[in-house]
């Protein structure tokens, strides 16, 4: 368990941190989502003791670690833009907390080895981080970080820097990783699609505090705030609400609760249909339908129809 | 002046190759031209004559000197320059702005100055006057003016170097387990060992070619405190242009081999 309790960061003017608790429960892969500047960086910074809070206190494993240095806190780090050390091979850059430990040769050879598979890299061992992708970097750090058996593992957004297709496969493939190895997780990603699809807990951080924390799911259905609301994926206002389109309904005909608008324009992508709508005021409204739904109502731009929230439970008021 | 239109335009053939000969006309008739003819001159009186004349006694022992300044305060420079830029790349401290610009200069006072400040400082009634060893014309002092006149060069070729590699691999060093001492050795050193290999050699050539300040403070007794610029101005004061040319040819060819030297070993490097 990491408990960090009431931690505040400043840099000069800038609070980075406001008064700040998180508990990241054993084995758990928790990340902390926000936007950049939301502070996340520095919490997941101040864990690892690469930053010292100016106020507040670190526990990790039962044990307060606020002045522990992070050599000694037994945490493996891994950094956006890799932090490879250039002038080592893959092998030596993983070997590094082994030798830094005086590990017997054999014992760092076959541990080395081990890892290398485990993050499919087998046969790169002599190559130079120079000579691999992104991606191949990233998954070295990663060895390189576990090598050392840490009681956490700390990773600041670790595909921020690869592109789209190779993040997709990172993901799915460090969420496997996790499910093997277990070792207590923590990811920054500014990326809320990432956080729900890897991560079984989600702290929502903007401004320096933390907003919410939950399970994805909670978090997606049941926002505490409109910017979780808004964070965790699209929205659209129906008069006093923030909904998500996907709970947006169409109808024909007027039924109870719902507003009269008129089809604005209809955008086709793929299965889905985005219909977007101007209500009676003037006020725009985006419902995301399927196919099959919109064929079935014969939608047109021009038409006029009926929209009401299908949301369960019902979405938070906007006046928070 | 060329016509301005075309000077920009780097991409067709004929800029390129102008840009080519008027690069290469630059450094040939500053540089290549010079040095060249030195060379002819040297060895125009055969070979023989240029070993005698730099295989007296007075030459060896100006060679010697040389090499001696040179050991005494690159290997200072090195060390203080890697701690200086550390200091002024990672550092936070009041008064920085004014020790980053106080390290140049060195390269903005006249090297004349720096020895007439020395002998004002250590001479006859100078503040540090009357230490138990003698500063002035003596290898002390020849060291002191050597060492100043070369400070800057470690340390601007490695600061840009430790900016540019950014500290998060000694941070993901620190994550791993390493010291501060640990983090240096193993990955900060490493790292920027081009910048430091590069400020060597540059001090190493100012050191060996070093005239004005020494040439105050040495007092150019041959035999004993003369290095080999010294030599060079001696001999071609004397009207021994050969001998005058001789112990140019070697300087040269000293620091030739330092650049020389840094650049098979970059080339072996993966």
């Amino acid at each position: 368990m990491i408990r960090a309790t009431s931690i505040t960061k400043r840099f000069g003017d800038f609070t980075a941190l406001d008064d700040v608790s998180l508990e990241i429960p054993d084995g758990s892969l928790t990340a902390l989502l926000g936007p950049s500047g939301s502070g996340k960086s520095t919490l997941l910074r101040v864990i690892a003791g690469l930053e010292a809070p100016d106020a507040g206190s670190v526990e990790i494993a039962g044990a307060d670690a606020t002045g522990v240095p992070p050599q000694r806190r037994g945490i493996g780090f891994v950094f956006q833009h890799y932090a490879a050390f250039k002038h080592m091979t893959v092998r030596d850059n993983v070997a590094f907390g082994l030798k830094i430990r005086k590990r017997g040769k054999a014992e760092i050879a076959a541990r080395v080895g081990e890892l290398l598979g485990i993050v499919g890299l087998d046969g790169y061992a002599e190559r130079y981080p120079s000579q691999l992708s992104g991606g191949q970097r990233q998954r070295m750090a990663l060895a390189r970080a576990l090598a050392v058996e840490p009681r956490v593992l700390l990773l600041d957004e670790p595909f921020g820097a690869l592109d789209a297709k190779v993040r997709g496969e990172l993901r799915a493939w460090l969420r496997r990783l996790h499910d093997e190895v277990h070792v207590t997780t923590v990811l920054v990603t500014h990326d809320q699609e990432e956080a729900l699809e890897i991560a079984d807990r989600i702290a929502v951080m903007d401004h320096g505090r933390i907003e919410q924390v939950g399970g994805p799911r909670d978090l997606y259905d049941r926002p505490a705030t409109p910017f979780v609301m808004r964070f965790l994926g699209p929205v659209t206002r129906l008069g006093e609400r923030l909904v998500r389109p996907h709970d947006l309904a169409l109808s024909l005909h007027a039924a109870p609760g719902s507003l009269e608008a008129q089809v604005a324009r209809l955008v086709h992508l793929g299965f889905e249909v985005r219909a977007e709508l101007v209500l009676g005021d003037g006020e725009e409204v985006a419902v995301q339908l399927t196919r099959a739904e919109a064929d079935e109502l014969e939608l047109a731009a021009g038409d006029i129809v009926h929209v009401r929230s299908t949301a369960l439970p019902e979405p938070e008021p906007l006046s928070a | 002046m060329a016509d301005p239109t075309t000077l920009p335009s780097a991409q067709t053939a004929a800029g390129r190759w102008s840009l080519r000969v008027l690069a290469l006309g630059y450094l040939g008739a500053l540089l290549f031209v010079p040095v060249a003819y030195v060379l002819v001159k040297t060895f125009g009186h055969g070979i023989g004559r240029v070993i005698d004349s730099i295989t007296t006694p007075a030459a060896i022992h100006a060679f010697q000197l040389t090499l001696e300044l040179a050991a005494i305060a690159v290997p200072l420079n090195t060390v203080f320059g890697i701690a200086m830029a550390l200091a002024l790349v990672r550092g936070r401290f009041p008064g920085k702005g004014i020790l980053n610009a106080l390290i140049d200069l060195p390269f903005a006072i006249s090297p004349v100055v720096i020895g007439l400040a020395l002998l004002l400082v250590y001479g006859r009634g100078g503040w540090l006057d009357g230490l138990p060893f003698q500063v002035l014309f003596s290898l002390p002092g020849m060291a002191l003016a050597t060492i100043f006149v070369c400070l800057p060069f470690v340390v601007r070729e490695v600061a840009p170097v430790l900016r540019e590699v950014g500290d998060e691999s000694e941070q993901a060093a620190a994550t791993l387990g390493a010291s501060r001492w640990q983090a240096f050795w193993r990955v900060t050193l490493p790292s920027i060992r081009w910048g430091v290999a590069y400020g060597v050699v540059l001090s190493v050539a100012r050191a060996i070619g070093e005239f004005g300040a020494v040439s105050i403070v040495s007092g150019n007794i041959a035999g004993r405190t003369q290095t080999l610029t010294l030599l060079v101005q001696e001999r071609y004061n004397n009207f021994d242009k050969a001998g005058a040319y001789a112990a140019s040819t070697l300087l040269a060819l000293i620091a030739l081999s330092t650049l020389l030297s840094m650049t098979i070993t970059r080339r072996r490097e993966p």
